[in-house]
């Protein structure tokens, strides 16, 4: 039962991840993109890893594919001319594919010849419970620092991104303080009949 | 006959070269090939959590996590940077980003 639901999920990452790379419209990609994250936290589900699966649903889909949805329909640009072309490239990728994936299954059948299946299953306790009890002792350290790189991370964001438009009107507090009478008020003597 | 470790391996192994083709087939479109760098960390992660629940040492999902929290960042930067170049150049052409060669 659990390796028909394995091999359902299998199938559908795979026929999506190739979609991400094939798909025409952008837009196409990253609906592909979500889908293939949702079926891989299924995959985990499946394993017993599940908060990691729902990390991966909050993170990848929540957070990461939206970030991509907005910046594919921010940018105005002729995706049809982006895609001529790209024909010529497939023989290419096709025989660094090949080479990539003969590598990684000789690497797996000469471990496989081996004969050092790894089969052990987690302690008793929850998933979650178990990854808090090392992430908050033994890897503060991991912890914080993947903080501060999301913080770095954020502020180059902020950075590269923002611009000042030179003629918005903003609030400028200092100058707003420094202000006095005398600069801002001006007494004019108006002739009777005259206009200024 | 259960799930065994190998049976993820394959699945990892299968994004993992889909991922570096499609850094390959879509040489234009930098968009698409963040997302494939994306199915490449995915697929590292797949491993990280497979290894970790069939050994059962609980790391590897620290680690995979460790390695979500770099990917959610490398998105946000290179977006960034991906809007900033559109905003200068007025196109996403990867092979128009050769400037800097002298």
């Amino acid at each position: 039962m659990e390796l028909i639901a394995f091999y359902i999920l299998a199938a559908i990452v795979t026929v999506s991840a190739v979609a991400v790379i094939a798909a025409k419209n952008p837009v196409h990609s990253v609906l592909w993109l979500i889908t293939a994250f949702f079926t891989s936290a299924g995959l985990l589900v499946l394993i017993g890893a599940e908060f990691l699966a729902m990390l991966l649903v909050v993170v990848y889909v929540g957070a990461v594919a939206v970030l991509f949805l907005f910046v594919v329909m921010m940018l105005d640009v002729d995706f049809v001319e982006l895609k001529q072309g790209t024909l010529g490239y497939w023989p290419f990728a096709a025989l660094v594919g090949v080479a990539f994936a003969a590598e990684i299954a000789l690497v797996t059948f000469a471990r496989s010849a081996a004969g050092d299946e790894i089969n052990a299953k987690p302690g008793a306790a929850t998933n979650a419970e178990a990854i808090g009890q090392v992430m908050y002792t033994e890897y503060l350290l991991l912890f914080q620092m993947s903080g501060i790189i999301l913080l770095v991370a954020m502020i180059g964001a902020i950075v590269l991104t923002l611009r000042h438009k030179p003629h918005v009107k903003r609030q400028n507090i200092a100058k707003q303080t420094a202000r006095t009478r005398k600069d801002a008020i001006r007494r004019i003597d108006v002739e009777s009949g005259k206009g200024l | 006959m259960d799930i065994t470790v190998n049976h993820f391996l394959a699945v990892s192994a299968i994004l993992f070269t889909v991922g570096v083709v499609g850094i390959f087939v879509n040489r234009k479109n930098i968009i698409v090939i963040l997302m494939a760098i994306e199915l490449i960390l995915l697929s590292v992660n797949i491993n990280l959590v497979a290894f970790s629940v069939f050994s059962g040492t609980i790391v590897g999902q620290i680690f995979a996590m460790l390695v979500l929290t770099v990917a959610a960042a490398e998105a946000a930067v290179g977006l960034a940077i991906l809007v900033v170049f559109f905003r200068n150049r007025g196109d996403i052409a990867v092979e128009s980003i050769d400037l800097m060669k002298g």
